[in-house]
């Protein structure tokens, strides 16, 4: 549908592994993330996602294998549910701030793009999950990122916020170019959008496209039932809700799915 | 103006209020109140130790309480004992080790109640100037540090993927806290320290909308209460280093009556 024009490569994982103790925590990973590229991390708790992301930002150092990133890249980076103690004051505009120095006009502007400008003199402590998500984009957003990675950004957020916030990513993707690199917790919140999906479980457990990673065997052994059947219940409210929405979530998967479970029901 | 022992006091005490103002909120913010504490009973371990070493009491106090707290990353690190249990455990002993230690010092005249609850009626122009010195040397460091220290408070992970090093946060704060626990121990005394770094902070809370508001309304309110408590201990002839403390509890009393403080930080319209 939409072209994706692929930019200059950001970052390569070569064969990149992290052990911890004598432990590996993931290994043998191959990932590459080009500009306006999105790349989204699957996998059950353990499986190695958060590991793979802070070797790809740095924060990690491979303990086997390479990892290459672009001389002067700049990350923006949207926290998993963040809580803040209500000890400390701070309100939308201070929190614009956090890791670097911003004009109110950039911050205004950074607000707006992702419909929070009436948010600016709030305490976050009083946002909903939602408008908060929304915040932190921004946030991530005002530094004009080359990569922005997203952990689990829709978790603690209702239905409709998690469209739009996926409706976010998308725009933020189109009008800036940004590789985005997302960690997900199933492939129900796996957007249509994504260019690649890597299921990972210690190690590349399988990947591609979000429809071909949904169908294959290795991803079917290791969510089994229980996602596919959490799946139908959210493709159910998504055909109701939101069908002439473009924007889609989880939609090639679901579909794979329906294979499966609702086969007769049909779609298309 | 420094010739008098009621003048010294006042000078000491708003020096030392406008360090641990802003110092406390990040503990009040990190929830270190008890990791504080611990600390600053180290510190009685650390007096004992540079008497038995002969060396100066403030720089023993120091390694001492940064030993403590490193000790106490350490043992975290290894995941068996939780740390409410590490903190109970190095807390209480480091002060008893330390007490014991001190009953052995028999050759050196030692002023325990003086370490306990502190003298700063006692302060002479030379503690004024290690006051004011290291006390800017703290607020240096904090200043300059002050975008990673804050950033890694909200979110280390956050801070850390977008190039910050919440680690180093982290053991700037506790070296921070060693230097002004060394430093403050004259004053107040090892057992009440930490009110001092959490009370005006949390008071300024309700005062304000921005960290940085809050660390500067602390650092008054720290001043307020020092020379209220000071004027309160020469009028009742109460000890001094508790009067500051119950004055600043006071203050916070009172800061609870004021109904405009909730206005901060709050939304302007309610509308959806």
């Amino acid at each position: 549908m939409n072209m994706r024009a692929r930019g200059e490569t950001l970052i390569t994982l070569a064969k990149a592994g992290h052990a911890r103790g004598g432990r590996p925590l993931v290994e043998g990973i191959d990932l590459t993330i080009a500009r306006g590229e999105i790349v989204t991390l699957i996998g059950p708790n353990g499986s190695g996602k958060s590991t793979t992301a802070k070797m790809a930002t740095g924060v990690l150092k491979p303990t086997s294998g390479t990892v290459i990133r672009k001389p002067g890249l700049t990350i923006g980076y949207v926290p998993q549910k963040l809580s803040i103690d209500w000890t400390l004051p701070l309100t939308v505009e201070r929190l614009m701030t956090l890791t670097g120095s911003f004009s109110s006009g950039a911050i205004e502007a950074a607000l707006s793009a992702v419909g929070a400008l009436r948010l600016l003199h709030a305490a976050v402590q009083e946002l909903s999950g939602g408008e908060f998500q929304r915040v932190l984009f921004a946030r991530a957003m005002i530094r004009k990122p080359d990569l922005l990675v997203l952990d689990e950004p829709v978790q603690g957020v209702d239905f409709s916020g998690e469209v739009a916030l996926y409706e976010l990513v998308r725009q933020i993707r189109d009008t800036t170019g940004a590789g985005i690199l997302m960690i997900s917790h199933d492939l129900h919140v796996v957007m249509a959008e994504t260019d690649t999906v890597l299921c990972l479980n210690g190690h590349v457990c399988c990947r591609g496209t979000p429809s071909a990673v949904k169908s294959s065997p290795e991803y079917l052994a290791l969510f089994g039932p229980r996602a596919a059947s959490t799946l139908a219940i959210y493709e159910h409210h998504h055909d109701h809700e939101h069908h002439d929405d473009g924007c889609v979530v989880g939609k090639g998967g679901a579909h794979a799915h329906r294979h499966h479970e609702h086969a007769g029901h049909g779609h298309g | 103006m420094l010739a008098d022992f009621f003048s010294r006091a006042i000078v000491a005490g708003i020096g030392l209020a406008a360090v641990t103002g802003p110092l406390g909120c990040f503990v009040v913010w990190r929830r270190m109140a008890y990791f504080g504490d611990t600390m600053a009973h180290s510190a009685l371990l650390g007096v004992a130790i540079s008497l038995l070493l002969s060396i100066n009491i403030t720089f023993g106090v120091f390694v001492v309480a940064a030993l403590v707290a490193g000790a106490l990353l350490l043992l975290q690190r290894q995941n068996t004992l939780s740390t409410d249990a590490l903190l109970g455990l190095l807390s209480h002993s480091s002060l008893a080790v330390g007490l014991v230690l001190v009953g052995f010092l028999t050759t050196v005249r030692f002023d325990l109640m003086g370490l306990l609850f502190g003298d700063i009626l006692a302060v002479s122009v030379n503690d004024i100037f290690v006051i004011y010195g290291g006390g800017a040397a703290i607020l240096a460091v904090l200043a300059l540090n002050w975008r990673p220290l804050l950033a890694a408070t909200v979110s280390p992970e956050l801070a850390e993927a977008e190039g910050l090093n919440p680690e180093v946060s982290r053991i700037v704060l506790m070296l921070l806290m060693a230097l002004v626990i060394a430093i403050a121990m004259n004053l107040v005394g090892v057992l009440l320290i930490t009110s001092l770094l959490i009370i005006p902070a949390v008071t300024a809370r309700r005062l304000s909308a921005t960290p940085e508001m809050m660390a500067l309304i602390a650092a008054g309110l720290g001043a307020m209460a020092v020379v209220g408590g000071l004027y309160g201990s020469l009028t009742w002839d109460t000890a001094s280093g508790p009067s500051i403390v119950v004055a600043a509890l006071m203050i916070f009393l009172i800061s609870l009556a004021v109904p405009t403080a909730r206005l901060f930080g709050r939304r302007p319209s309610h509308g959806a």
